[in-house]
């Protein structure tokens, strides 16, 4: 006795938030079902493997059909095939669309091509994430990708119509689209103590002001590609170290914005000139494509300041910075025209 | 008389891309009825076209109206070549027919293809303008309303219940015409869509005739099948309960007199229930009954009880109701006589419905069926010549029937079939049928035709025309029968047709009461169980030669007394086994294969009040005389009393003791075994019974005397009975269970399992049959475990041998939760929680998360604000104990539906993370609340809200079904040569059924109502060959649309009605639209 066909259709499709797990982790059918048999779930129901196995089937069945919905989450909420609760329309593409930080540190920056996508068998190996698991966020990235790319408008928005990602997860996304898009470098060594929330945070404020987006809200471009005109702009900073009097007048405007917001303020102001000169070098070399990919190794270069503590960490959030005209202090600010 | 028909195409959406250069479509619409055809314009360049189109009006019969579908056919436009289809829809125009149904079909509908499945949705309006208002349905049908539900819709009134209705259409099959060989099976599929189509509108136009010429209006438990007979044709025959309905108008009248089910079942337990107003409360014997009388003119007679009121009302209709006490015989004669008058001018007292108003029904006398095995022929159709080529196809069809000199065969085999059910119901002392239904089983050109009923006897009242008074309901309460009163046996106790063992009823010990009972119906609410009910199933398997025509017809007709005999013993042991003693919505399905019998029984056993205690099983071994063998007999007694005290605990059976002297001793009557009557045969009319005489008196005997038997024994014993928390039933309602919360799941569930050839034994063969159900039954517990404590109702299996090697079965059932710790609710404390909902208007908000309302439509700014609802609801002191269920559960999914509403509200000016979103989050609230409160004080008011609720039931507990919008009825074929890639047979087989629960769904929401009910799966049809990588599979579904509103609003509504009449008012002005 075999069975030929084995399936069950709810009028409401019912998701099971473990199986939904097992599936993105990409277990399959047979480790998945040895993973439930360990957890005791058939002694609670007094069940057996046969069913064990036929409801596994039947729920990966399912949502190998949601994934094709999936890859455009609108598509979900407005399809009339699975009748699914709007709280689990929620979770099933949240979950569908989060990612691992070990997998996304991997590829955070690089290309989102078909090269690197061959290489995904070496992050599965490094990760321990399975190959399954890892080309479903590789695909993500790239979907995301692919879709906001020539988007206008805020980046964030954008990903969140259109993938309809809670907050966090879609800033987390306009990051991985930023990095990707503008190629910096986050895989050297010297880099691998920063974690993604880093890098994130970095790239939320990147977009926020120095993208073009950022310079002038009414006009109609794109929040991905850095301003070219800034850089260059940036050339002019060298006087904040040359100039001494500046460089005071910088000194004590960066004081009194931070004063009271920073642990490590009294490092920072006795520091103020090394500090300044490490960040003014880096950013007035930021002319050519290949110095801003070197953006993240150059800027945690100057090793007195940064190895005190790890370069975001000690960041206000963006906020009352209007002496610097919203730019983040760490970073050099905007020329004073 | 004519009607103008109304069409308009708004847009279509998620279309799938046809032009593989430009990855976008060029679509326009097709909109075809009858003869004319329309098309829009060519929406270029868009997998989202906005066609907007102008009113397409058809002018046409209202015979045509009836009798055909609107199509609606997406196509890509293509320059150079022709035009490719994307997909059709077909819409069914009989409900705008009908006065108070719906009025616009409006909505999204689901483009489908045979062969793709559903591609896509379009947006159509749909209208009909009849003419000539104050005639408006004279000359046709189109006013007489169609419900599947097999009991009085819950808000209409049954003013005459007239009878059977039957009809049958025959047509050729397009599958096996001449043409098929050449059009693709697109065609071929959409040809035999199409003709079903068509078949059923013909045939309920037919059906609504016979009961405008009967003086009905409507038609209550429509059942319509299809047989697909091959090479011999294609016949769609329906049967169904012609009445005369009366609409409750006002809530507010109908709230007290026809409660919905779960409130009555509430009350029925208990006997000393102070509830002044339903029937339940009657007195509970009949010489009570005879004191209790306050009609105008009441006389005294010597003769009978209740029935006075009627004489004196209504002379015509003679007799009353009831179980008339020491009188009994000559009474019951007379009775019989006055019903059997109104009954006769009937050819066929058969009624579908398996529920009756309270009264109706007056005693019960089994199971009656019958079964026949035909050969099929080539049908004869004389006018009948490529009618797919010609358009007006429906025409011919009519021809058809008019041709019919020559008998028409298939109604000559039903004819015989009812003829002999009608016999049997005679025999058995009844006049009437009731949950009647027939059936057939279909293999190459043998066919078995089913029928069967409960034999009953009923109260003429409903019978008859010209008896409707105002005080009827004054009537109804005097003329209730005791709870009892349905058991009682209607035959002649000394002149029996069949050997019984009687005693006097252990309710009311005036009547006689035969030890078990068997029925096809749903349990009385009125009756007193004791206990829980559960499912009961019978499963055979036999083994037949393969052969062809006649020698298999015989072969076949040889095998039936046997499985029917079997499926009994079967039943009647596990019955015994649960410590019960009656049977209710008993169904024996004989499925027939190439070489294979199959036999499926289900009902569900209680423990009525009114029978005597079962008694155990007791195990005799033929040979005494070895010791091992004794010894291995009593082992086997020992567990077969310990599981039935384990199942009397399980279901909790504790009748009170009674004493046999209070009872008087059994009357000395050879034991009766079997109330179920039957014959099988090709011709003849011979009605086999069964003695299954045992001389013991009160323990069942089971004697092993081969190891088939002793199979047997061994089978009983594993069943193993669902996992705590669960229950299950095949009825409407899980008797013993009464406080349903409002969650449902409906599903269905399919599977295929591949004998292996080697070992095709019986014993083999029942094995496998039985793990299969077993196993089935399993993985369903396993899957709604979140659902628990919960009862899976009205789980209904089909079984069908699609191929020699093959055992399909398919469950359609509902899950419905309970709450476990109210469960001995009584009604004081109904009362006091209505009051509590009142006092707190936020309450009915409480229960709206729980459904998937207008959350899913962007364009709805709600849900944001529900948060907040549901937060200051949770504030205002409800009781901690009611929140609990809703609440919890509830709070993710506000937070989580409200920020994807929020992100598609979100205007472009967010533009700074975190902080700004929070603030938008906390602006929205307060807006979106006024806005709320405001529109949708009934959540489920708005017909663009996305959940259809979707049940077997008659009723959607904890809700009241407001009104009925029109019969669903829908027929699919899904073929595809590309099985692999569609996730070989399972994965074609689920995304199709998903696919059809969808089409139902949007028909239902664009009619205007958020439930369908009485839903049922009539036929799954798949045929695979893994071989060619092709499948296709037919699936007949139907059920009735209707728009609930919560009880808990409609509490609300009406507490507040003297304060606030027009918020009640307007809630119903929402609701109706």
């Amino acid at each position: 006795m075999t069975s030929e066909l084995d399936i069950f259709v709810g009028n409401t499709t019912l998701i099971d938030e473990d199986m939904y797990r097992l599936w993105l982790d990409g277990y399959l059918v047979t480790n998945a079902v040895a993973l439930r048999v360990r957890s005791g779930i058939l002694e609670q129901m007094g069940s057996t493997a046969a069913v064990l196995q036929s409801d596994t089937m039947d729920r990966y069945r399912t949502f190998h059909m949601l994934e094709r919905l999936l890859h455009a989450p609108p598509k979900l909420l407005h399809q009339l095939i699975f009748q699914i609760l709007p709280s689990r329309q929620a979770l099933l593409i949240e979950r569908y669309y989060a990612f691992d930080e070990a997998f996304v540190r991997e590829v955070l920056g690089k290309k989102l091509s078909k090269g690197t996508k061959k290489d995904l068998d070496d992050i599965s190996t490094i990760t321990g994430i399975t190959l399954k698991s890892c080309r479903r966020q590789f695909d993500n990235f790239k979907r995301v990708f692919k879709v906001v790319e020539e988007m206008r408008g805020s980046l964030v928005d954008n990903i969140q119509q259109h993938f309809l990602l809670s907050d966090q997860l879609a800033r987390d996304y306009a990051a991985i689209v930023f990095f990707a898009n503008n190629r910096f470098e986050t895989g050297k060594k010297k880099l691998q103590y920063l974690s993604f929330g880093d890098f994130a945070f970095s790239a939320e404020l990147m977009i926020q002001n120095w993208t073009l987006g950022a310079v002038d809200s009414q006009m109609d471009d794109m929040h991905m590609d850095l301003d070219k005109e800034f850089l260059q702009d940036l050339k002019e900073l060298k006087l904040l170290v040359a100039d001494k009097d500046l460089l005071d007048l910088h000194k004590s405007l960066v004081c009194t914005a931070l004063w009271g917001k920073l642990g490590v303020f009294s490092e920072m102001k006795a520091n103020f000139k090394n500090l300044s000169r490490g960040l003014v070098n880096v950013a007035t070399k930021l002319t050519h494509n290949k110095d801003v990919r070197d953006l993240f190794r150059r800027a945690v270069l100057p090793k007195s300041v940064f190895s005190v503590c790890p370069l975001p960490r000690w960041l206000p959030t963006p906020g009352p910075l209007g002496p610097l005209h919203g730019h983040p202090p760490w970073l050099p600010p905007a020329p004073l025209s | 008389m004519p009607g103008k028909l109304k069409v308009k195409i708004v847009a279509g959406r998620h279309l799938p891309v046809m032009d593989r250069a430009s990855d976008l479509t060029d679509a326009f619409v097709e909109v075809k009825f009858g003869n004319t055809t329309f098309k829009t314009d060519v929406y270029l360049k868009s997998l989202n076209p906005q066609w907007n189109s102008e009113w397409f009006k058809f002018e046409v019969d209202d015979e045509d109206l009836q009798d055909e579908p609107l199509q609606i056919t997406v196509l890509d436009h293509d320059t150079y070549s022709a035009n490719d289809a994307i997909g059709k829809v077909y819409i069914d125009i009989d409900p705008l027919l009908y006065s108070e149904a719906a009025t616009v079909i409006s909505g999204w509908f689901p483009i489908y293809d045979t062969i793709h499945g559903i591609r896509g949705e379009i947006n159509v309006v749909v209208k009909v303008d009849l003419f000539n208002d104050l005639n408006r349905f004279r000359q046709s049908s189109c006013g007489v309303k169609f419900f599947c539900t097999t009991s009085i819709p819950k808000c209409y009134r049954a003013v005459i219940i007239h009878g059977f209705v039957e009809e049958l259409v025959v047509n050729e099959d397009p599958e096996y015409q001449w043409i098929d060989r050449i059009r693709t099976p697109r065609a071929s599929n959409e040809a035999r869509q199409r003709l079903i189509s068509l078949m059923s509108g013909e045939l309920q136009r037919k059906i609504g005739l016979k009961v405008l010429e009967m003086r009905g209006n409507a038609v209550v438990g429509y059942l319509q099948c299809f047989d697909l007979e091959g090479e011999s044709g294609l016949v769609v025959r329906a049967i169904g309960t012609a009445c005369t309905l009366d609409k409750l108008s006002s809530p507010a009248a109908f709230l007290p007199a026809c409660n919905s089910p779960s409130k009555e079942m509430k009350e029925i337990p208990f006997n000393e229930d102070p509830n002044p107003n339903t029937h339940s409360s009657g007195p509970s014997t009949p010489l009570k009954n005879q004191t209790y009388s306050f009609s105008p003119s009441k006389s005294y007679s010597r003769q009978s009880s209740s029935s006075d009121t009627d004489l004196s009302l209504t002379p015509k209709t003679g007799m009353g109701s009831g179980s008339a006490g020491k009188e009994g015989g000559p009474f019951k004669a007379l009775l019989r006589q006055q019903t059997q008058s109104a009954l006769e001018q009937r050819e066929f007292p058969f009624f579908t419905l398996t529920a009756f108003p309270p009264g109706f029904l007056v005693h019960v006398g089994g199971v009656v069926s019958a079964r026949s095995v035909k050969l099929l022929d080539r049908i004869h159709n004389p006018a009948f010549v490529g009618i797919m080529g010609n358009t007006r196809s429906y025409k011919l069809l009519d021809w058809n029937s008019f041709n019919s000199d020559e008998p028409e065969t298939r109604d000559a085999w039903w004819a015989e079939i009812r003829q002999e059910i009608k016999s049997h119901a005679k025999a058995l002392g009844c006049h009437a049928v009731v949950g009647y239904s027939e059936s057939t089983s279909i293999c190459e050109e043998v066919c078995i035709l089913s029928a069967s009923g409960t034999a009953a006897v009923l109260n003429p009242r409903f019978l008859q025309d010209g008896t409707v008074e105002g005080c009827l309901e004054q009537r109804l309460e005097e003329n209730l029968p005791t709870r009892c009163g349905f058991c009682h046996i209607p035959y002649d106790e000394l002149n029996m047709p069949f050997p019984a063992h009687l005693t006097y009823c252990y309710n009311c010990r005036k009547q006689k009461v035969p030890d078990v009972l068997f029925t096809t119906i749903d349990l009385p609410t009125d009756a007193t169980v004791i206990g829980k009910g559960c499912l009961i199933q019978a499963r055979l398997c036999r083994l037949k030669k393969k052969a062809q025509a006649e020698a298999n017809a015989t072969a076949i007709s040889n095998l039936l007394p046997f499985m029917e005999y079997e499926v009994h013993t079967q039943l009647m042991n596990k019955l015994k086994l649960k410590g019960m003693n009656a049977l209710f919505g008993l169904r024996i399905q004989i499925t027939v294969g190439e070489n294979m019998l199959m036999g499926l029984a289900s009902a569900t056993g209680v423990y009525l009040a009114a029978l005597p205690t079962p008694g155990g099983i007791q195990i005799a071994g033929k040979t005494p005389n070895d010791g091992s063998y004794e010894q291995h007999i009593s082992h086997m007694q020992k567990k077969i009393n310990d599981t039935i005290a384990k199942n009397k605990e399980l279901y909790e059976i504790n009748p009170p003791e009674i004493s046999e002297e209070i009872i008087g001793s059994p009357i000395p009557e050879p034991r009766q075994r079997s109330r179920l009557l039957r014959s099988q045969s090709e011709s003849s009319d011979e009605v086999t019974e069964l003695d299954l005489s045992h001389g013991k008196k009160d323990a069942f005997v089971l004697e092993i005397d081969d190891t088939d038997a002793m199979e047997d024994v061994h089978s009983l014993l594993t069943d193993v009975p669902p996992p705590s928390g669960f229950y299950s039933c095949n009825t409407e309602i899980m008797p013993g269970i009464n406080n349903w919360t409002s969650e449902i799941q409906m599903f269905t569930s399919v599977r295929v399992i591949r004998l292996s050839s080697l070992n095709l034994t019986n014993q083999a063969l029942n094995k496998n049959f039985n793990d299969l159900c077993e196993n089935l039954l399993k993985s369903l517990y396993f899957k709604l475990r979140s659902m628990i404590p919960c009862c899976l109702c009205h789980v209904n299996f089909t079984v069908s041998l699609p191929e020699d090697e093959l055992i399909q079965v398919t469950v359609t059932a509902v899950a419905i939760t309970f709450d476990k710790n109210q469960a001995l609710q009584t009604t004081k404390t109904h009362v006091e929680k209505s009051l509590q909902r009142a006092s707190t208007d936020n309450e009915e908000l409480l229960q709206f998360p729980l459904e998937l309302c207008s959350d899913s439509l962007p364009s709805h700014p709600l849900p944001p604000a529900k948060e907040h609802l549901e937060s200051a609801s949770s504030n205002s002191g409800i009781p901690a104990a009611q929140r609990a269920t809703s609440v919890d559960y509830s709070s993710f999914a506000d937070r989580c539906s409200s920020w994807i509403e929020l992100i598609k509200l979100k205007a472009q000016t967010i533009r700074r993370g975190s902080i700004k979103t929070t603030v938008t989050v906390e602006k929205a609230s307060p807006v979106g609340d006024g806005n709320f409160r405001n529109r949708s004080a009934p959540p489920c008011a708005n017909s663009t809200v996305g959940v259809v609720k979707m049940t077997p039931l008659s009723f959607i507990p904890g809700a009241k079904i407001t009104k009925y919008l029109g019969i669903i009825n829908m027929f699919f074929i899904r073929e595809t040569t590309s099985l692999r890639e569609e996730g070989g047979v399972s994965g074609f087989l689920h995304a199709f059924i998903a696919e059809v629960f969808a089409m139902v769904r949007a028909h239902v929401a664009a009619l205007g109502g958020n439930a369908v009910v009485s839903y049922i799966m009539k036929q799954c049809v798949f045929m695979e060959n893994p071989n060619k990588n092709q499948a296709q599979c037919l699936i007949n579904v139907s059920g009735d649309a209707v728009v609930f509103v919560r009880e808990s609003d409609l509490e609300v509504v009406s507490t507040q009605q003297p304060t606030a009449n027009c918020q009640s008012s307007c809630t119903e002005g929402e609701v109706t639209t």
